[in-house]
């Protein structure tokens, strides 16, 4: 009895794929019909522009420190107006998993995966990206966004307390009972 | 058929089945793709058919490696015997009323002796490559040639039964008055089962098994040898597909009397349509453990197999003595 079950059960699936004969295919004909990639997708990454148009990376190390695979490299400098930033800024695609690790980690938006996978190169040594190949001229995802504008540290032309929703420096020797 | 005329045709045969079997490895592909909803190989030429000539380029340019720890003379001989066995086999096929290459009056047993012969190719190679994957696969394909080959064989008597004849001609000649696919039914379905497991597709490809050995018995087989391998497998799928147009289905007889075609495309597109249903059953059907294929082989098919004869024998018996 249980044998008649499974040939009838068998005979059922080879005619369910018998009917697939007249349904689509799901295939994606990839280089000419490009699939839609949200904006979201995780893909080749950048490094963006704060909308002052100044470099929003402040060298902090969080990404290279969050990165899985280790493939991210950076030195950091001091400018004159008292900026960090990054002396050199290399990221190791080959390496890369895309996994995004290193945008959640960034705290000035800077590094941000972009919807773009196309990265094919006959020699690996190309698959490194210097800071001039990541840079990008723009925001990138986040638009208004700007580090320094809400962060206490001091630079050139924002004092300490001049930040967005900073109160302004406690004289600690004031402080009376 | 004059003597020139005859080796002419076994060589025109021998060349239409290597290259039926080429094409046939796209044309799998391409089928099994439409019934898993996707394309297959679609790229290279009209409808991707020059992708069979981009494989045999890249199969003769590849490094033709023998392992050094293999048995080399076994180790070349098993795929050469495949490939020799099924040819073989194609020899006493009617391909049309008097189109064939020899009728001899025991052209049944050739064709089971044939196949048989090929089930020692996947045995030796499993054995030679000296590796624990072709070895397990080599022994599951002796686990299941003693499972099916014996309800194979026996399948096949109520044809001739009915026939009485070992003839192929003679059998499709018996068919005039009906096919035996409906007469044999029961034969025809062990025969089908036992044919997969014959020629090594899924769902009975146990001794290659990607899934689970690696290749199976094939694991160290490259270039032209496992070329070798793929065209005897390709070669048996064609073989058993004529064998049961042949035995079953009328063979180059035309169904309903349509007989405005030539009675050899008749036998071509019978024998498309099963090729077609083998892929079929790949396309649907899980593999089975080959403790299973065996209890299967021994405990059901076999006992319907004696069941078939020993009904065919009183039937034909009996209208004998009507
Ligand atoms: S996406 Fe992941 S792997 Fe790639 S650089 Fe960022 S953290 Fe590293
Ligand atoms: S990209 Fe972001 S996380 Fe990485 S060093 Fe620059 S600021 Fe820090």
């Amino acid at each position: 009895m249980q044998l008649f079950e499974s040939l009838i059960s068998q005979l059922r699936t080879m005619w369910r794929i018998l009917l697939h004969t007249f349904s689509r295919a799901e295939t994606v004909q990839y280089p000419e019909q490009k699939p839609y990639l949200a904006p979201r997708y995780r893909g080749r990454i950048v490094l963006t522009l704060d909308p002052d148009g100044d470099e929003r990376c402040v060298a902090c190390n969080l990404c290279a420190a969050a990165c899985p695979p280790d493939c991210i490299a950076l030195q950091q400098g001091t400018r004159e107006d008292g900026r960090w930033y990054p002396e050199f800024f290399r990221i190791n695609f080959s390496r890369c998993i895309m996994c995004g690790l290193c945008e959640e980690a960034c705290p000035t938006n800077a590094i941000q995966l972009i919807p773009d996978f196309e990265m094919c190169e006959y020699d690996r040594q190309n698959m490194v990206y210097e800071k001039e190949h990541l840079m990008i001229d723009g925001p990138g995802k986040y638009h208004d966004y700007n580090f320094y504008r809400v962060a206490g540290m001091q630079i050139e032309g924002k004092d300490k307390g001049e930040a967005q929703k900073e109160n302004p420096p406690i004289d600690v020797r004031s402080l009376l009972p | 058929m004059s003597e020139g005329m005859t080796i002419l045709f076994a060589i025109s045969v021998m060349l239409a089945a290597v290259g039926g079997a080429a094409v046939l490895t796209w044309f799998e592909r391409r089928l099994l793709g439409l019934w898993q909803d996707r394309y297959g190989p679609n790229r290279l030429g009209p409808a991707g058919i020059l992708q069979v000539v981009a494989d045999m380029l890249k199969l003769l340019t590849k490094h033709d490696w023998t392992p050094p720890f293999a048995d080399r003379w076994v180790f070349i001989f098993a795929p050469t015997a495949i490939v020799v066995a099924m040819l073989l086999g194609f020899a006493v096929v009617p391909f049309g009323p008097g189109l064939h290459i020899i009728d001899v009056n025991i052209g049944l047993l050739f064709f089971i002796g044939m196949t048989s012969l090929a089930v020692y190719s996947v045995l030796l190679g499993g054995l030679a490559s000296n590796n624990k994957y072709a070895l397990l696969g080599g022994l599951r394909s002796a686990a299941q040639m003693v499972s099916y080959e014996v309800f194979m064989g026996l399948s096949l008597m109520g044809v001739v039964m009915l026939t009485g004849s070992f003839s192929m001609q003679d059998i499709v000649e018996a068919q005039r008055g009906g096919w035996f696919c409906v007469s044999q039914f029961l034969g025809l379905f062990v025969f089908v089962i036992a044919a997969i497991a014959e020629s090594h597709r899924l769902p009975f490809d146990l001794p290659e098994a990607e899934h689970e050995l690696t290749a199976g018995f094939h694991t160290e087989y490259s270039g032209m040898k496992f070329a070798m391998f793929m065209l005897g497998e390709y070669l048996g799928l064609i073989l058993v597909s004529c064998m049961i147009t042949t035995l079953f289905f009328g063979g180059w007889l035309a169904p309903f009397g349509m007989t405005w075609l030539p009675p050899i495309v008749w036998f071509s597109i019978k024998t498309f349509l099963i090729i077609c249903f083998f892929v079929l059953l790949r396309a649907a059907i899980p593999r089975p453990r080959y403790d299973q294929l065996m209890s299967l082989g021994w405990k059901v098919m076999l006992p319907l197999t004696l069941l078939n004869l020993v009904v065919t024998g009183a039937v034909a018996l009996w209208m004998q003595g009507a």
